[in-house]
C-alpha cells in the first residue's frame, strides 16, 4: 500500500493512497467542520461545510471528496474559509424552517452545533420560511421537512446499510425535499423494514420518533460506525 | 362636543395596548374601550405540526405564565392519547401550577400594582415603579422580588429551566422530584409565608383606609364568574369541573365537564381589538359577559380547604359579600391565593406519592379532539385542538384569561373615567389638563386584571403612554406622553 505525504495547515501527515483529505485531518488531529458526512456512509460532500484550500487551486475543494496525493498543501482555517463555512450554516438556517427552541433535537443537533462551532450568532441573510409539511403516517417515526438539511445520509443508510433504499431526494432546486418511495407517505412504503438507522443518523430533528416533544431527540449518529464495523467483520471484510 | 381622550400604551401590564376614553357633548363620559393592539397568531401557525409538540410551542406563548399554556397543552395531548397520566405526574404538574400562580401574582402585585398604593396614584411616574418602591420600602420590595424568585425556582428545579420548562408532556411529565430538590423547597417555604402575611397584612390596611374609594369604584359591578372548582366545590387550579354563577351566587352551570366548554362558551370579535369577547351563550354577548381570575376562582369556590388561606376567604366575603363584585379585590384575592398556593405547595411536598418515578404514560391517537384547561394565574385558560390519524393539528383554538376579562376591563375603566372626569369641558370650551393621576388610575383598573395581551392575541416590547383628547373631528385638544 502506497503512502502519500501531505501538509494540512503546515502539519506533514503521511497517509494511505487512496484516503481523503477529510480523513488525513482527523488522522492529524486537525478539526475541519461537516454535517452531511458521517463514518459508516459513502461520502457526497452535500453540505460543503469541508471545503478546504488547495495551494495551486483556486477552486475550494470539499475535503471529503479530495483524494490525498504526494506534496499537496492543504490549508483548512483561512479567514475564506471561515467566511463561507459560517455563510453555509446561515443559508441551511434560513432555507429551511429551523426553531431550535420548540425543536426536538434541541440541544442535541449537529446544525446548531454546527452554527456554535461557526460562529453564527445571527444570519446575515434573510429567511425565507417556506411552507413545508410533516409525514407522521409511519406508526413509528416522524418526518418534518422544515427540519431537513438535505444532508442525504438518510438516503445512504437505508440504501448502503440497511439495503431497504426507501428513501430518496425527489425534485429541483428549492423543491427539492427526501421523498419515500416513489414520493409516497412514509407509512405506505412497504419497503420500510421500521428498523430507524434513518431517524439514528440525522443530523437534526427531520428525522424523529413519534411522540418525541422539544429536546427530547438525542444524537445516535456514531453508533452507525459500530454497527457498520461489526457487520464487516462478521461478514469477513476488511 | 364630543371628544376622545387615547392613553396609548398602557404600561405596566403584559403586552401592548391602548386605552381610549369617548366624551360626549356636554364633556361627561360616554364609554371608555381597551384597545388590543398587537397580534400572535398561534392558533394559525400551530396548524400542520405534530401534537405531541405542543406543550413546547404554545408556552412559548407567553414568558409570564409559559407553565399555564404548558399544563393546557399537555392535558389537552393526555385526552388524544386516552390515557390516565401517573398519580405522581398529576401532584407534580399541580405542584408547577402552584409555583406559577405564586410567581405570576407576586409579580402582579409587588412588581406592577404596590407602587400605585404605597407611592400613591399622584406620586412621580419615575419613581412609581417597582425601584421607587426599593427605595421607599425596602423590606416589603425584597420579599416580594424573593417570593417571586421562589416560584420560579420552584418551576426551574422540576422543569430544568424557570421560563419556557418544556416538562409536562402528553401522558405525563419528563423527570421526577429529586428528594434533594424536595427538601431545598421546603426549606424556602417559612419565608415565604412570612412575605405573604405581611402583604396581606398591610393590604387589608390600606383598603380599610386610603384605598377604599378604590375598592369602591374600580370596576365594581355585578357580573357572571367562572372557574374550576374541585370536589365538593373547594378552591381548584388544575382539575376539576367548571362552574359559573351570577352576581348574587347563583349557579348557572355547576359541574360542567371541562371538555364541554364549548357548549356554553361562544366568542365575540369588535373590530377595534385583537382580543375576543368570549360569553356565557345562553345570555348573550353583554348579559353572558363574565370574569375569571383569582377573584373569580375565589368567587365560584365553597371553600379552600387549608387553614390560613380559608380564614382570608372569609374576611374577604365579609369585606364584600359572598359574590365579591370589585375589581380592585383582585389584588387581595391574589395574595389570598399566593398564601393557598403555599399551603398546597406545603401539604403535596409532605405527601409519600410526589417523590414516586413513574411519571408519564405512553400511548399513540386514540382521540382526534380535545380540550385541555388549567387555571392560569389570571384566569380559565383552554386549549381546544383537533387532530387528524396520524396525530397532527387539524384545529387549534384558544380561549385565555385575559380575553374572558376583556368585556370586564372596558366596564372598569369606563366606570374610573365616569369617577374622575366628573363634569368635563362642554362644546367650545378650553381643553381640559389631562392629569397624570387620572391617566394612572385608568390604567390601574385595567393592572386589577393583570391582563396578559400576548397570550391573548397571539408581541411584546416598550410601553410608553400616550393620552389624547380628541374632538369629534378628530382633531388634538391636548395630548400628553410618558415614556
Amino acid at each position: 500500500m502506497s503512502v502519500c505525504t501531505l501538509t494540512i495547515d503546515g502539519h506533514a501527515v503521511a497517509m494511505a493512497a487512496g484516503a481523503n483529505v477529510l480523513q488525513a485531518a482527523r488522522e492529524a488531529g486537525i478539526r475541519i467542520p461537516t454535517l452531511c458526512d458521517l463514518e459508516g456512509l459513502s461520502p457526497v460532500a452535500a453540505c460543503r461545510l469541508c471545503l478546504v484550500e488547495i495551494a495551486g487551486s483556486d477552486k475550494l475543494q470539499p475535503a471529503c471528496m479530495t483524494a490525498v496525493a504526494e506534496g499537496l498543501e492543504v490549508h483548512t482555517a483561512t479567514p475564506r474559509l471561515r467566511d463561507y463555512r459560517r455563510t453555509v450554516v446561515e443559508m441551511l438556517f434560513t432555507e429551511g424552517n429551523h426553531v431550535c427552541a420548540v425543536c426536538v433535537a434541541n440541544g442535541h443537533c449537529e446544525l446548531q452545533d454546527r452554527a456554535v462551532e461557526v460562529g453564527m450568532d445571527h444570519s446575515r441573510l434573510p429567511y425565507r420560511h417556506p411552507q413545508r409539511s410533516v409525514d407522521l403516517s409511519h406508526h413509528c417515526f416522524g418526518l418534518d421537512h422544515n427540519r431537513c438539511i438535505l444532508c442525504t445520509r438518510c438516503v445512504r443508510v437505508c440504501d448502503e446499510v440497511e439495503g431497504a433504499h426507501v428513501w430518496d431526494v425527489g425534485w429541483r432546486g428549492e423543491h427539492c425535499r427526501i421523498i419515500a418511495g416513489l414520493d409516497q407517505p412514509w407509512g405506505a412504503v412497504d419497503a420500510c423494514t421500521d428498523c430507524g438507522k434513518c431517524v439514528m443518523v440525522c443530523p437534526t430533528g427531520a428525522l424523529f420518533h413519534k411522540g418525541d416533544t422539544a429536546e427530547e431527540k438525542h444524537d445516535d449518529s456514531s453508533r452507525l460506525v459500530d454497527l457498520v464495523r461489526a457487520r464487516q467483520a462478521r461478514q469477513g471484510s476488511p | 362636543m364630543a371628544r376622545t381622550i387615547l392613553i396609548d400604551p398602557v404600561t405596566r401590564i403584559e403586552g401592548h395596548a391602548k386605552i381610549t376614553i369617548h366624551l360626549g357633548e356636554t364633556g361627561a363620559v360616554e364609554g371608555a374601550r381597551f384597545h388590543v393592539a398587537e397580534f400572535r397568531g398561534f392558533e394559525a401557525f400551530c396548524v400542520g405540526r405534530p401534537f405531541s409538540e405542543m406543550p413546547a410551542i404554545t408556552a412559548r406563548i407567553c414568558g409570564i405564565c409559559p407553565v399555564s399554556h404548558l399544563l393546557a397543552s399537555a392535558k389537552a395531548g393526555d385526552q388524544l392519547l386516552a390515557v390516565a397520566i401517573p398519580p405522581a405526574a398529576e401532584r407534580l404538574r399541580r405542584l408547577m401550577n402552584l409555583a406559577q400562580i405564586i410567581q405570576s401574582h407576586a409579580l402582579s402585585f409587588f412588581h406592577l400594582s404596590s407602587p400605585d398604593f404605597l407611592l400613591g396614584w399622584d406620586s412621580d411616574p419615575a419613581k412609581r415603579n417597582i425601584f421607587g418602591l426599593i427605595a421607599a420600602d425596602p423590606e416589603l420590595a425584597r420579599g416580594g422580588i424573593r417570593l417571586r424568585q421562589f416560584g420560579q425556582e420552584l418551576i426551574e428545579r422540576l422543569g430544568g429551566r424557570k421560563i419556557h420548562p418544556a416538562w409536562a408532556v402528553p401522558g405525563g411529565v419528563r423527570s421526577p422530584l429529586d428528594p434533594a430538590d424536595r427538601a431545598a423547597i421546603q426549606a424556602r417555604l417559612p419565608e415565604a409565608f412570612s412575605t405573604t402575611g405581611t402583604a396581606l397584612e398591610l393590604f387589608k390596611g390600606l383598603l380599610d383606609g386610603p384605598l377604599a374609594q378604590e375598592a369602591a369604584t374600580f370596576g365594581c359591578f355585578p357580573s357572571l364568574f367562572m372557574g374550576l372548582v374541585g370536589a365538593e366545590g373547594r378552591w381548584e387550579h388544575y382539575d376539576g369541573q367548571l362552574r359559573l354563577i351570577d352576581a348574587d351566587g347563583a349557579v348557572l352551570a355547576g359541574a360542567l365537564p371541562q371538555q364541554r366548554i364549548n357548549e356554553v362558551l361562544a366568542e365575540a370579535v369588535e373590530p377595534w381589538t385583537y382580543l375576543k369577547f368570549p360569553y356565557y351563550q345562553p345570555l348573550g354577548p353583554e348579559e353572558g359577559s363574565y370574569r375569571v381570575g383569582p377573584l373569580a376562582r375565589l368567587n365560584v369556590c365553597e371553600r379552600i380547604g387549608t387553614e390560613r388561606a380559608e380564614r382570608e376567604l372569609l374576611e374577604l366575603r365579609q369585606r364584600g359579600g359572598r359574590v365579591v363584585n370589585s375589581s380592585f379585590l383582585y389584588h387581595l384575592a391574589r395574595l389570598i391565593e399566593i398564601l393557598a398556593a403555599l399551603e398546597a405547595i406545603e401539604a403535596l411536598l409532605d405527601d409519600p406519592g410526589i417523590g414516586d418515578t413513574h411519571v408519564r404514560a405512553h400511548s399513540g391517537v386514540n382521540a382526534f379532539e380535545a380540550v385541555g384547561v388549567s387555571e392560569a394565574p389570571r384566569g380559565t385558560l383552554f386549549h381546544h385542538y383537533r387532530i387528524d390519524a396520524n396525530g397532527l393539528i387539524e384545529a387549534v383554538n384558544l380561549i385565555i384569561a385575559t380575553g374572558q376579562n376583556n368585556r370586564a376591563m372596558n366596564r372598569t375603566i369606563t366606570q374610573i373615567a365616569r369617577q374622575h372626569i366628573q363634569a368635563g369641558p362642554g362644546s367650545g370650551q378650553a381643553a381640559p389638563e389631562i392629569s397624570e393621576g387620572l391617566l394612572n388610575r385608568v390604567e390601574a383598573g385595567i393592572r386589577c386584571f393583570d391582563p396578559c395581551l400576548s397570550c391573548s392575541t397571539h408581541a411584546a416590547g416598550q410601553m410608553p403612554l400616550h393620552v389624547q383628547l380628541l374632538d369629534a373631528g378628530g382633531a388634538v385638544l391636548s395630548e400628553r406622553w410618558r415614556q
